[in-house]
């Protein structure tokens, strides 16, 4: 006898069921994607209404030029290379010792007190506020070190500020690398510093460059850190010069020429500080651009 | 000759133990299957014998371990004795390193230089593991790009490229396919001649073509050690033995 064929109406027909699973589905995805588009208007905006304002003022000679008329007019060259030179020396400091202690903590530590101990400082270090560092390396490095206000200290204070964060991004780069490549070479008989070597730090580098380069950007902005440690309200220096400081020296910074442009200084031309503003924000968007085409160029060369 | 002695060995995962206290010994030349169903403690049992299970930090052991009669918790060079053992993992890993450097890695660790002393062990370990003929020609690129079934041989060549005398194979088929797997069965039978040969397998089929003596691990303890012969012939002791053989449970 055969077999009744199975009843075939109803298995894809659209039940109401299916309807409002469907209706779910699309509002969900609306609301993701808008909230997802709405995070580039800020920026759009802030980048557009600074330039716009900035306009008048920006060009390469306003980079270059040193501030004229008591701040009033002129350029930023001072508060512009003091900011490379805060930048680069505290991620010259906090990138080799934030790496290695990465690497220690996170191919070597064995879970004990001590390195519970570890963690937990770099976790709060991180989330420590800026002024707090500031108050903090005004009296360690200004007055504990005797560095006095300098490039040296704001440096410094910087490279605190950025370790714990550097530290972290690190840790998660080594961690992308399978434990399974680890294991193949520990079989083999090498060390867990050939393994390190050989295999973990090749392939976490982009991952590990990129969080240090991000970290530049934040650097840049901090204003209270160098304010208490060794940015000063002005400098003369002359147009141009590379090397206008030395690390004893106080210097300008982009951040605190910033700040004391909007309030500080009367009868300012208007467009000054936005465009101070552009420069800042526009180092950092190059910076962070190469960041990204760096990762790009490294993640080409994944090897897995 | 006694080529591996194990005593009393217990493993323990924090307070979870998963070795409890098992004894065998492993003779020279011979191939040694161990089978038994997943989670019986096979691959714990191989970490002991190397002591990788020291990067495995709540790992705790007990028992002794002797390879060549050298207690292996006292031994002066913990690197040596790794070097001494080859270790075969179930899933093929290939470094993200060239194909010359997955093979020339363990003897550069080990601190060779001389560019035709490393030539000449990576044709040895690639023409051993039977994937010479396929790759002689890119010996640069990366041993990641190569499919699973060569790079499990790529696994074993670099093994192979310690010079050990012991070869510990852990599940080594359960990723590959069934010409690549026979291919590897005979690159072993070979080995066999110069080495001795510890086979963790979860086929039994596999373990009764290819081995000598058969363990039967079962929840970290053992059922049974006799000749493949007895084990596979329906001869075994154990009741559980033949019920796992004859595929009545795992």
């Amino acid at each position: 006898m055969a077999l009744a064929p199975a009843p075939t109406t109803g298995r894809f027909a659209r039940t109401p069921h299916v309807a409002r699973k469907e209706r779910a589905e699309k509002l969900a995805r609306a609301v993701f994607a808008a909230m997802a588009a709405a995070m580039v208007v800020p920026l759009l905006l802030i980048v557009g209404y600074l330039v716009w304002l900035a306009w008048p003022t920006l060009s390469l000679e306003f980079i270059l030029d040193v501030p004229r008329r008591g701040m009033t007019d002129g350029g930023i060259w001072p508060a512009f290379v003091g900011t490379l030179y805060l930048v680069g020396l505290s991620l010259l400091v906090s990138t080799p010792i934030g790496v290695m202690a990465a690497v220690y903590l996170n191919e070597y530590a064995r879970d004990n007190w001590f390195n519970r101990v570890v963690n937990l400082a770099v976790i709060n270090l991180a989330g420590v506020p800026s002024i707090v560092h500031a108050l903090f390396g005004l009296g360690a490095f200004v007055y504990a070190a005797r560095f006095g206000y300098s490039i040296l200290s704001a440096a410094l204070t910087l490279a605190i500020m950025t370790l714990p964060v550097i530290i972290a991004s690190t840790r998660e780069a080594l961690a992308s690398v399978p434990i399974a490549f680890r294991e193949a070479c520990w079989n083999v008989g090498a060390t867990r510093w050939q393994t390190i070597r050989a295999v973990v730090l090749p392939n976490s580098i982009s991952g590990i460059l990129t969080g240090v380069i991000l970290q530049v950007s934040r650097a840049a902005g901090e204003t209270a850190p160098v304010m208490f440690t060794g940015a000063v309200f002005y400098k003369s220096v002359a147009r141009g010069d590379l090397f206008p400081y030395a690390l004893t020296d106080q210097c300008m910074a982009l951040s605190m020429h910033l700040y004391t442009l909007a309030t500080q200084v009367p009868n300012v031309k208007e467009s000054l500080p936005y465009a101070t503003a552009v420069v800042l924000l526009g180092s950092v968007l190059v910076v962070n651009a190469s960041a990204i085409a760096l990762r790009v160029f490294l993640r080409g060369r994944k090897k897995w | 000759m006694k080529r591996i002695e194990v005593q009393g060995l217990r493993l323990a995962y924090d307070s979870k133990e998963v070795l409890h206290g098992i004894s065998f010994d492993v003779y020279h030349n011979e191939i040694f299957a161990v089978i038994g169903p997943a989670q019986s403690g096979k691959s714990s049992m191989l970490r002991c014998l190397n002591r990788t299970i020291d990067f495995t930090a709540n790992a705790k052991m007990s028992g002794t371990v002797r390879v060549d009669g050298e207690d292996v918790r006292r031994t002066r060079d913990v690197y040596a004795l790794r070097r001494k053992i080859g270790m075969v993992a179930p899933l093929p890993v290939g470094l993200p390193l060239t194909i010359y450097d997955n093979v020339a890695f363990a003897p550069r660790a080990a601190g060779l230089s001389g560019k035709a002393d490393l030539d000449a062990i990576v044709e040895r370990c690639l023409r051993q593991a039977a994937l010479w003929d396929e790759v002689k020609d890119r010996l640069a690129n990366l041993g990641t790009a190569l499919s699973g079934g060569q790079q499990q041989r790529l696994t074993i060549a670099r093994a192979l490229s310690h010079q050990p005398e012991i070869l510990c194979l852990d599940e080594f088929s359960i990723a590959i396919d069934p010409v690549t797997t026979m291919r590897i069965e005979d690159v072993l039978k070979e080995l066999r001649r110069e080495m001795t040969i510890v086979l963790v397998t979860n086929l039994t089929q596999q373990a009764r073509r290819l081995s000598d003596r058969t363990m039967f691990l079962l929840d970290g303890e053992v059922v049974e050690i006799d000749r493949s012969d007895v084990i596979f012939s329906g001869a075994a002791k154990s009741k559980r033995t033949k019920d796992y053989v004859s595929g009545v449970f795992g």
